[in-house]
Formats: structure tokens, sequence, C-alpha cells
């Protein structure tokens, strides 16, 4: 973590707790997205593997489309693409995303196949930190390969209390 | 029913690759948030969706907390025949949606 | 230096802070100017914006039979694409038998009680978003008209002072941030200047649909003071004020915002 992500945060959980003490004095409850156990690298790697295998991960073929500056963790538009000419033979066969700070390693899995034509989805997610976001792509020929995306993610500044 | 919004072109060319979007209103809870009575609120999010044309799976996601709210996906195909392309979101407390679009192949 | 100086010194000073300068008309830029492509992206099409969930809700809900009378919206005011053209523009409007400006909201919840005789929508659910989106969808585009005579005046003022006055433990007024630090960081998001074109919207924070009441009371807790309860005066004369200042600046309903 920079250390202008340590002023983010600073700011956010001071925010947060002053917040607390603000609505617990107004007699209002106050909800707090907690994440008590946090994925790490570790557990990111772990999960990679529960996929991959044996196998070895190549860098490669896959382009991971992520803006480098995110406005809100909640919604962040992803694209993943694959250089596969999608034929019987040669085709993307699945493609995972992976995250290292969310409270969970995996966050999507998407089957495919031929018929897809072109080996490209988007979607929408959620960041709960600054991290890397990796995606993995799996070939029908059993080999693997991957992307990663370092994105940086600012907080909203006017939260709600509930 | 949870509304869904699905685009897909209604006509095309035969082999044309065509681009399909969805996007169904579902809040995804995460299961990591705490309410206002302190305790965890339970997960309740999509975990599946399948896509298929004439009955054949062309798209499958296997979706967790980490999807936002509201999800949505878009993927690509190749029109081959004219038919229905369906889709079939399910997920956690039964969560269960399909929605059907047709197309005309040429 | 001469205390003469320093006195008109320390005057200009006091003056300029004292005084919030309102952006000029041709300096204005909605939210939306603010955004990355991303988020921009998610709005301008209407196959992707989250927000089109709840217009279609809303595109449902104007044709079903509601309360005691047994009508729908549709009933009375036919095809919104038609009847609605250009109404979410022009609110909040005055309302002769309340003797005072109303919000959409209100006078949605008017005609359910007054023509359906129906029990009132609650603020901020989901049915009273999506028949205001829908609503606001069919303005989409147009230039936001607010009338400024002699009957909203009152209410235009009070909600102009609301917006400059200092509230809160953070003694901020609305105007420090929105119209003399726009543009400026604030935790890592840029301050927009705070015009409400594209109400209800869909708020990546919320990760719903909101009203622009929900959205100051956001602000406000922002601010570290009390919000006002949903429905309360001081929000539609604000509301006034926001859409008077942003006249002229397109309805981008249903927008998304971080």
């Amino acid at each position: 973590m920079t250390h202008d992500d340590d002023i983010v945060h600073a700011t956010r959980r001071r925010f947060l707790t002053d917040a607390a003490a603000l609505a617990g004095s107004l007699g209002l409850g106050l909800s707090l997205t907690v994440t008590p156990a946090r994925a790490t690298p570790e557990t990111m790697r772990a999960a990679i593997k529960k996929v991959v295998g044996e196998a070895s991960l190549q860098k490669g073929k896959v382009k991971l489309d992520l803006p480098p500056l995110v406005e809100n963790g909640n919604v962040v538009s992803v694209s993943v693409s694959v250089d596969s000419p999608m034929t019987a033979t040669d085709h993307v066969k699945a493609i995972h995303i992976f995250n290292e700070k969310n409270p969970l390693p995996d966050v999507l899995g998407v089957r495919l196949g031929p018929r897809a034509g072109r080996a490209s989805f988007s979607t929408r997610i959620r960041l709960a930190d600054t991290q890397t976001i990796t995606a993995i792509a799996e070939l029908s020929d059993g080999t693997f390969w991957s992307a990663s995306v370092e994105v940086i993610v600012t907080l909203a500044a006017c939260v709600e209390v509930l | 029913m949870a509304r869904a919004l699905i685009n897909v072109p209604a006509k095309a060319k035969r082999g044309e690759i065509i681009e399909i979007k969805t996007l169904i209103q579902h809040e995804m809870e995460t299961g990591f948030r705490v309410g206002t009575n302190g305790q965890v609120i339970p997960r309740d999010i999509i975990t599946d969706f399948i896509c298929k044309y004439n009955g054949e799976e062309i798209f499958r996601a296997d979706l967790h907390p980490a999807i936002s709210a509201n999800p949505f996906f878009t993927f690509f195909t190749v029109a081959t025949e004219s038919g229905t392309i369906s889709f079939e979101w399910s997920g956690d407390n039964g969560f269960a949606v399909s929605e059907t679009a047709t197309i005309t192949v040429e | 230096m001469r205390t003469g100086n320093v006195a008109v010194l320390v005057g200009v000073v006091i003056g300029a802070t004292a005084v919030a300068a309102e952006i000029p008309l041709s300096e204005r830029k909605s939210g939306y100017d603010f955004m990355g492509p991303d988020t921009r992206a998610m709005q301008d099409d209407d196959t992707t914006n989250p927000g089109m969930l709840w217009v279609l809700d809303g595109e449902a809900l104007w044709k079903r039979k509601a309360g005691a009378a047994n009508k729908s919206c549709a009933d009375c005011h036919g095809d919104a694409g038609t009847s609605m053209k250009g109404v979410a523009a022009r609110y909040p409007a005055f309302d002769a038998g309340r003797g005072r400006p109303i919000d959409l909201e209100q006078r949605v919840n008017i005609c359910r009680a007054d023509r359906q005789q129906a029990t009132p929508l609650p603020f901020e659910g989901k049915e009273l978003l999506a028949l205001t989106a829908y609503i606001g969808r069919q303005s989409r585009g147009m230039p936001i008209e607010i009338g400024d005579d002699e009957r909203t005046k009152p209410f235009l003022e009070a909600g102009r002072d609301l917006f400059n006055r200092r509230q809160g433990q953070l003694n901020l007024s609305c105007a420090q941030c929105h119209d003399d630090n726009w543009g400026q960081k604030l935790a890592g998001a840029p301050v927009p200047q705070g015009h409400a074109t594209g109400y209800p919207l869909y708020r990546l924070e919320w990760q719903s649909l909101g009203s622009l009441q929900r959205r100051l009371r956001n602000c406000i807790v922002g601010m570290r003071a009390e919000p006002y309860a949903f429905g309360a005066s001081e929000y539609v004369d604000l509301e006034l004020y926001l859409m008077w200042r942003a006249r002229g600046m397109k309805v981008e309903t249903p927008a998304v915002r971080p």
C-alpha cells in the first residue's frame, strides 16, 4: 500500500469511527462494511492452484481490461478477452477471475466453447481495496494463460447512515 | 419476479458473431456486511447464470459475492440459426429467473 | 504594515469566505463531466444502465390499476411518452392546493391519494423510485425549466439560504464545496458542482437507484449535521433551488454516478 492509500484509509476509518459515535449519540444504528477475514496473495495463489493444478501458468494471450483508477469499488467494469480462433479444436474452455484483497479470492468463473465465436466478455465486480486482479484462461489443449492488472480503488466521500 | 434487461439483436446473418447483453436486478448481498443489530447480514447472491441457444449452452458463469449488485454480463456467440436464446439465473434462497429472446438468422 | 492596510486585507479575506460565488451559467458542468469513461458508458447505454431496471418496473407500474378507484396512471395520463414529456424537467413545481412547491415524489403520492384512492407510496421504496425514474426518463435530454415567479420566490430563497448556510459539526455549507471548490478532490473523489440533473439515479455507492433526497441526506451526514426526515419541506426548498441552479442543463434521468 502506498502512503496515499494510508491517508485515505485513515481518513475513512476516522470518519467511520466518528460517524459511529455520532450515530450512537443520535440513537441511530450504523452499518459498516466489515471484512473480518481478507483474502491475501497466499489465498489467491491457493485458489488459482485449485483451478490450474500442476499445469504451468503462462503469461500472455489474455487481455484484462480494468480502469487503473476506480471511482467506486462497488461497481468496477471488467473486460477479459483471450486471443483464440475459437474453433472446435482450438478454443478457450474457461476464464477465471481472482483478486487478492476482497474477503474471498474467487470473483467469477466463466465457461465458454467454440459457439462463442469470440473469447471475450464483460462484467462488473466489487473491489474492496487497491489490489491486483488476475484473469486465467484455460484452453482446449490443457494450457493455462494469465494476465494481471493493478487497480487503485478510491472510496466515496459522502456516505450514509442506515 | 426480478426485472431483467436483455439485449439480443433481432436479426443476424448466418455465421455472424453477435453480442448479447444481460442485466438483472439483484442486491447480491455478500454475507460480509454487518446490520444495524450487530448481526452479519446473511449471504444472498445469484450463483449461476446460463445462456442457451436453441437448448445448447453457449455461456455459463459461476458468480461469487464479488460480482456487483444487479449482475451485468456481455458476451458473444455465433448466429448459427433462427430460434430462441434462453437465460437462466439461479442462486441463494431458491432464486430462479428465466427469460428468452428470439433471433432470426438469415 | 500600516493598520489601515491590514484592516482592508482582513476585510477582503473575510468577505471572500463569507459570500459564496455562484457558478456562472456558462461554467456549469454536470456530474457526468467529472466521471471516468467507464461510468459514463454505463449511463449512456440504455441496455447497460442499471437505472433502466427501475424504469422498466416503472413502466409496468404505470399501467397497473391501484386503489379503491381501481385506476392506473395510464387511465388518466395515457401513454407516458407523450403526457409526461417535459414534466420532470419542471419539478419541483408550485402546487396551488398546498400553497407551496412540491417535488415529483409528492406529486405522485397526491395522485395516488386523490385520484386512485390508494395509499401513498413510501419514500425511497422500490415502487416510488420506479415511477419517478420512469417519469423522469420521459424528460431525458430536455432542458431543466424551473419557474421563477412570485409564488415560488420565497421557497427559492429558503432553498438558497439552506445551500449557503453552514451546518453540522464540520460547519460546512453546500456552497463551500459545490460552488467554491468544485473540481478539487475530497478523499480521492472529485467534488462535482452538485447539479441535480439526473435524479433518481443509480449511485455506485448505493448499488441501487435512489432519490435526490437520499443523496442530500448523504451530504448532510457527510457534513456531520442531522438530516431532515424524508419528505421534509426543507428538502423540497433545497431541491427547488438546486433545479433552478441547474436551469437550462439537460435532464439525464436515470443517471449513473459514483
